[in-house]
């Protein structure tokens, strides 16, 4: 119970699943029935085959934004293989995650073009504004909060993208406004 | 065969096509060191993940040194093992292995058997030339199995165990670059996994990364106690291997100084689980009999084939990954339970004795026997039946702590009413034996007649899965056999797909049976070992009087004393058990 509300106060983040010193107890997600047949569906659809792991992780992950233990583990039966073998190549990719994303994730490029330009100030005052780390999610499960390299728009630098929609030469103090937008948003 | 020409360290060879450089250095006397690589002949079992690179060579005209436990041997190929370039190089990739692992080798358990403290030693590093980061992460102790990563080399050896060869699949290697470690799925303790504790992880770990728990100050503690009564049980498999720990030959029998040991270490009586491995017989060959005969009386409810059951990882497979079967296997209690049960009602009443002041200590070839003890259903009133489970390393350690020169003890025997037991107990310790030791009884009981023979050759032998048909005197009883787990997986899932032929199966955890245990003396990746010992478990049945479980005056005497008959309801209650389902 203790770790649970741990957990809602303070997310754990990617580093500090693989590294903690003490027995990690992830909290139990219950599945719907129909996340369920989600994930069965998206095995099946690469004929429930271990060799397409990663195929089917990706179509999950797709789907539900993560890859929680209780869906690796429907995974690992679907697809008949061992669910040890599954967190293996869960934890190997950075691709894959097993935090829910927010909401609305949030992304910040740290390339060279968008370092150089300020991103690091910009990223400081979206995790004072948010009150996370990179790679949590606010306790709400409104934003969560990742960075990445180079997007390809090294003319906007530094960039920040919400969902699918970028912002270009963003400033620390247009943060507060961009953070706005999403929650008033919520609020309608 | 085809043939190709090599040359290595200057000398030329002809070897078969197809084999690695490892494979044919090692056919002309030359030992590459290898510390990922395993390979144990006529099992199947090899780890070759290609890893470590300790075993490079250099093969001339090429630029990069070849690991020689993945490279195929080509005509024409000039190889030094030894050259300047070569032992620089495997140097380095030890040193660099070594500036991530702990320096306390001093007090490891592992320190003698490592076969990285070996690696080191024979290429003779007096210095770590590399400083760096050390990898640090939680130890994960369980009832039979200690985690400690901070020494896992990555050498995949446990996980090749785990996956491939027992199918259990708990071990995996996890997260990426410096961070990898080899861990269950979420990073769990293996105390919520699947895993079995059947321990083959631990006898193939080349390193102190995986070892069993430890209870040898326990069971000092316990014999210095003088309100306990100590009593002693020692499993058929570790006389055959005992031996090894004090330099014998692989093979050598050391009953009688095993006896003697034991005595000297201070027990009050010295007893063989031998005698429960008769009892074992008596009562699953009776339920083997009731439920054969039922069906061959038409009975189409009776469930059919009876599997084993003396094997604790086993018995822990099946409810975590079979659990729709667990009405098949025999109720029948494992031997070293059985012995605990009668020990704590029987002889204690016979001593006139409290349980609670009676402390029953196991020596087993097993580290899942440690587990086993544990289990609830085997214990009364918070009392277990056995209270220490020593695997046979823990055994010799212990004696050699207790200053026994076990090479010069003198043989002693066992000591009675539970210590006399017959050859079918005795091959209890190989694949293979439970089902012959079966055999000879049941045959005897359902037929009426004495068995014209009594080596079944059939049912012998390092085969993963064998089958034979045995004519009970005209009734064709068929028996399969498996060791290791991934081959009874496959039996099992002939079951449930209702193809199976088979009226028994024999089912072991552990490649070899008892023999390869994961609580035996190291065998270090060479089966001949293995097979060495069971060879000496045949040869200790052929030397005994008796060789048939229900010949055991001190078994008859202990069903008219006490039990009744087999399958009684006092049978039942102190001899047999139920399984649970644990797929959740």
């Amino acid at each position: 119970m203790l770790i649970l509300i741990q957990l809602v106060l303070n997310p754990l983040t990617n580093d500090q699943l693989t590294n903690d010193k003490n027995l990690k107890i992830m909290p139990k997600i219950k599945l719907s029935e129909n996340t369920i047949q989600i994930i069965k569906d998206a095995c099946k659809q690469f004929d429930n085959k271990e060799s397409e792991l990663i195929n089917v992780l990706h179509a999950v992950q797709g789907k539900l934004g993560y890859l929680p233990a209780e869906v690796q583990e429907i995974i690992a039966s679907e697809l008949n293989m061992s669910v040890a073998k599954i967190y293996g190549v869960v934890t190997f990719y950075s691709f894959f995650t097993m935090i829910p994303q927010g909401e609305f994730p949030i992304s910040i490029c740290m390339g060279t073009a968008c370092y150089v330009r300020g991103a690091e100030q910009v990223l400081a005052e979206l995790k004072r504004r948010l009150k996370i780390e990179v790679g949590q999610t606010t306790p709400d499960g409104k934003f969560s909060l990742s960075s990445l390299r180079c997007v390809g728009a090294c003319g906007l630098a530094p960039v920040v993208m919400v969902g699918e929609k970028v912002y270009g030469r963003v400033s620390p103090q247009q943060i507060k406004e961009i953070i706005e937008e999403y929650q008033e948003e919520k609020a309608c | 065969m085809e043939t190709v020409n090599l040359t290595i360290d200057k000398k030329q060879l002809v070897v078969n096509k197809g084999i690695t450089i490892l494979e044919a250095a090692k056919g002309m006397g030359v030992q590459i060191p290898t510390l990922c690589h395993m390979k144990l002949d006529d099992l199947n079992i090899e780890n070759r993940p290609g890893g470590c690179r300790v075993c490079v060579v250099e093969v001339e005209g090429r630029k990069n040194l070849a690991p020689a436990c993945c490279t195929e041997v080509q005509d024409g190929m000039v190889i030094n093992t030894h050259n300047m370039r070569v032992i620089n190089a495997r140097r380095t990739v030890v040193e660099l292995i070594l500036s991530d692992h702990p320096f306390d080798c001093l007090v490891c358990a592992k320190s003698g058997n490592c076969e990285l403290q070996d690696m080191a030693h024979n290429l003779g590093i007096r210095e770590i030339h590399y400083q760096g980061e050390q990898s640090t992460y939680r130890e994960d102790t369980s009832p039979a199995i200690i985690r400690d990563v901070d020494k896992c080399i990555m050498c995949r050896r446990c996980e090749m165990m785990c996956n491939e060869v027992q199918t259990v699949g708990v071990l995996s290697a996890i997260n990426r670059g410096f961070n990898s470690v080899v861990a269950p799925a979420f990073e769990m303790n293996l105390d919520h996994s699947v895993c079995t504790y059947c321990g083959q992880c631990v006898a193939v770990c080349p390193t102190g990364a995986l070892t069993e728990v430890d209870e040898t100050a326990k069971v000092i503690r316990a014999l210095s106690d003088p309100e306990k009564t100590v009593i002693v049980q020692t499993a058929p498999a570790v006389r055959a291997a005992l031996g090894e720990e004090f330099g014998m030959e692989p093979g050598t029998l050391v009953t009688g100084k095993l006896v003697s040991s034991l005595k000297r270490l201070g027990f009050d009586h010295v007893f063989d689980t031998d005698f429960a491995a008769d009892l074992t017989i008596m009562e699953e060959g009776t339920e083997l009999l009731g439920r054969l005969n039922k069906f061959l009386g038409g009975d189409k409810s009776v469930k059919l084939p009876i599997l084993t059951s003396c094997c604790p990882a086993w018995v822990k497979f099946f409810e975590h990954q079979f659990s729709s079967l667990k009405d098949i296997p025999s109720t029948a209690r494992s031997p070293q339970q059985m012995f605990g049960s009668i020990a704590k009602t029987y002889f204690a009443d016979k001593l006139g004795i409290k349980r609670e002041n009676l402390v029953v200590v196991s020596i087993m070839p097993c580290v899942a026997k440690k587990y086993e003890r544990g289990r609830d259903e085997f214990k009364v009133n918070g009392n277990p039946d056995v209270d220490h489970v020593l695997t046979t390393r823990e055994l010799a350690a212990l004696i050699k702590l207790s200053n026994i020169d076990f090479n010069s003890l003198p043989n002693d025997d066992f000591d009675q009413p539970l210590g006399e037991s017959t050859g079918a107990a005795v091959i209890f310790g190989t694949t293979g034996g439970v089902i012959e030791a079966a055999i000879r009884t049941a045959y005897e009981i359902q037929t009426g007649k004495e068995l014209p023979r009594l080596d079944f050759e059939e049912l012998r032998g390092m085969e993963g899965i064998r089958k034979a048909t045995i004519d009970f005197n005209g009734l064709p009883v068929n028996i399969g056999i498996a060791h290791g787990l991934g081959n009874a997986r496959k039996l099992l899932e002939d079951i449930q797909s209702g193809k199976s032929e088979f009226h028994a199966i024999e089912i072991m955890s552990c490649p070899g049976g008892c023999i390869g245990g994961g609580g035996q003396p190291y065998h270090h990746g060479n089966a001949e070992i293995l097979k060495k010992r069971q060879k000496a478990i045949y040869l200790e049945d052929k030397n005994k009087t008796l060789r048939k479980s229900h010949e055991n005056p001190y078994i008859k005497k202990l069903y008219e004393e006490f039990l009744g008959n087999p399958m009684s309801e006092k049978a039942h209650h102190l001899l047999h058990t139920e399984y649970f389902d644990r797929t959740k």
